[in-house]
């Protein structure tokens, strides 16, 4: 009985696997001409539904490639491009010296640069909070290493619906390009955040959780606002006036927290790869980027660095 | 006839032997993955880490740009409270329920409920980090008047959730296997269902239990990605069940990805496995030598 049963399976299983087969078989006569060529692209979670709206509408155009979209922060990328498991990296910071170094001896390759657009790193707080506005200073002393700010009354807010009046800093895990570049433009080179900071692993949890959280307050890329959450409106220094994230405040530099997209490849890109990058820099690549809620690149194709980093 | 009979001659010492590398292979595989974690974390171990400032120091700041620290305190902390927590409501909750199952509830309801159970076990551990985010979060913001709901609380609910299975199966195996004798013995002589419990078999069934809440103790020691999910990922040393609190499986679950290898930082993050190592070795050695001491008595 056990024996049947066992022969039984295998030749269930052998035919399955002869099924397979056959598939793959008729699938190669047919699609020879067709044979998609894979582009791995991983790296930033800022920019990973960027990435995922360019691969989608890409391979609409150009069926010969697929794309291979995955995040993991932008550490993750850079990592992937060092080890040179990547086509393209993408990364919301800029790549570091010692990191190319470490690219180039690794891989023989110089790492070469391409800027595809701004993010606006916005603020977030719950929708019922009743701030509005706040400044640099302000944030670098919630979350800087030696901040003071704990309470909301402290910004001069009365968070009704934060009983405890208790200001609960949502962070990013240190594999964040964003978290990087809130450390530099925001708390300034050399400093640290404060610990005790509510780390989430990617940029839509902490919106999430500071929709959920009346408490909250959190920082991510404009693309991912929600109507749950509020953005602040962000000044430089107090008596300056503050500004909303939105395209036009990114471009002039009004808005104090912008910062660049990159993609990064190892060396000059292979054709295909080059095909696409000079896609993703035309119209129809840079309508996707506004699109989905991130800054295009200026029309004029002065390639400026965003909000320099604060010294 | 004689050929399948020459045939399993042949075959007794292959399976014999094949089955003594299975047991053999616990011990290789064990000293394998201690061997391979040590050696990762070996060089910085002896060599960089201030091992005092390591366990004293809570603060963690592997990637500063100026003053790279490494402090675990505050991990253990979290590991900690998250742990205890935990069992302070499932070695009851999994014991009472073992009990119940194996003594007081009729033999449709016990089948049912051994089914539920296993059905709770198998429920993956990112599901019930999902549980934690979205569901307990706004649950306990509510009912706590908490400033954020990601915390202690929240992840001490799920891991006992989690282990809760654990200990009911276990604890009910161990019950079950008290003779029957014990029971008609204990009725013979008068006693009440509760007696029989509570002097004879709890008694009786002591190390079977104590096994199962310690295997209740390593799942929360272990456990990464529900509580990264439901404990907020925050590097403090917990003032009350509802402050945030990050664990030492979480840290090395969110780190390792993106610390090049063989940097300081991905060293650190094996000691830390080299240190839960310890931890759980420790935990399983006290247990074994309490079980054995009770057998001596």
């Amino acid at each position: 009985m056990q024996k049947s049963k066992l022969s039984r399976t295998f030749i269930l299983c052998l035919f399955a696997a002869l099924v397979m087969l056959a598939q793959t078989g008729c699938g190669r006569k047919s699609e020879t001409s067709v044979a998609r060529i894979s582009i791995q692209n991983q790296g930033s979670d800022t920019m990973v539904n960027l990435a995922q709206a360019w691969a989608e509408r890409y391979t609409e155009i150009d069926s010969t490639v697929s794309i291979e979209i995955s995040g993991g922060g932008s550490g993750t990328g850079i990592a992937a491009l060092i080890n040179g498991t990547v086509d393209i990296a993408n990364s919301s910071r800029k790549l570091e010296e010692s990191e190319k170094a470490k690219a180039q001896q690794n891989t023989g390759e110089e790492p070469q640069e391409y800027m595809v657009g701004y993010d606006a790193m916005a603020i977030f707080v719950h929708k019922n909070n009743p701030l509005e506005e706040i400044t640099l200073e302000q944030l670098a002393d919630i979350y800087g290493e030696s901040a003071r700010s704990t309470k909301w009354s402290q910004l001069g807010v009365k968070n009704a619906a934060c009983a405890s009046d208790e200001i609960i800093r949502v962070s990013r895990q240190n594999n964040s390009g964003t978290y990087h570049y809130f450390r530099e433009a925001v708390l300034g080179k050399g400093h640290d955040f404060k610990l005790g900071s509510v780390d989430m692993n990617g940029s839509k949890d902490v919106v999430e959780l500071v929709s959920k959280t009346p408490c909250a307050i959190g920082y991510s890329g404009m693309g991912y606002a929600t109507d749950e959450v509020k953005m602040l409106r962000v000044a430089k220094k107090k008596g300056e006036p503050a500004y909303a994230p939105s395209v036009e405040t990114a471009l002039n530099h009004t808005y104090p927290i912008s910062r660049p997209l990159y993609m990064y490849t190892s060396g000059e890109p292979s054709a295909h790869v080059k095909k696409y990058l000079d896609w993703i820099h035309s119209d129809a690549g840079q309508q996707i980027v506004l699109e989905n809620g991130y800054v295009p690149l200026p029309k004029d194709g002065s390639l400026s660095g965003g909000t320099p980093a604060k010294e | 006839m004689l050929n399948k009979r020459r045939l399993g001659t042949l075959a007794e010492p292959i399976i014999e032997g094949f089955i003594r590398f299975c047991g053999f292979s616990a011990i290789l595989f064990v000293a394998g993955i201690f061997f391979f974690v040590f050696r990762e974390g070996a060089d910085f171990l002896f060599t960089k880490l201030n091992v005092k400032e390591f366990l004293t120091s809570a603060e963690w700041y592997p990637d500063s740009p100026g003053n790279k620290r490494y402090g675990v305190l505050a991990l253990m902390a979290g590991t900690a409270s998250v742990t205890v927590l935990a069992m302070a409501i499932a070695v009851p909750f999994g014991l009472g329920a073992a009990i119940f199952i194996s003594e007081f509830c009729g033999q449709r309801l016990k089948e049912t409920f051994k089914i539920v159970i296993e059905l709770l076990a198998a429920i993956p551990s990112v599901v019930w980090g999902f549980i934690g985010l979205t569901v307990m979060n706004p649950l306990i913001i509510k009912l706590f008047n908490a400033p954020i709901g990601l915390n202690v609380l929240n992840g001490g609910v799920i891991l006992a959730l989690m282990s809760v299975p654990i200990i009911v199966s276990i604890g009910e195996d161990s019950l079950k296997a008290v003779p029957d004798s014990y029971r008609e013995a204990a009725l013979a002589l008068g006693a009440t269902r509760w007696q029989i419990v509570y002097r004879v078999l709890l008694p009786a069934a002591k190390n079977g239990l104590l096994a199962a809440a310690l295997l209740g103790v390593g799942r929360g020691v272990g456990e990464t990605i529900a509580v990264l999910m439901a404990t907020g990922h925050a590097v403090q040393i917990p003032h009350s069940l509802l402050d945030p609190v990050r664990t030492l499986t979480a840290t090395i679950a969110a780190e390792l990805g993106e610390a090049p290898v063989h940097s300081d930082h991905y060293q650190v993050l094996f000691i830390i496995g080299i240190l839960l190592f310890t931890i759980t070795f420790v935990v399983n050695l006290t247990a074994d030598l309490v079980v054995k001491g009770i057998k001596g008595k």
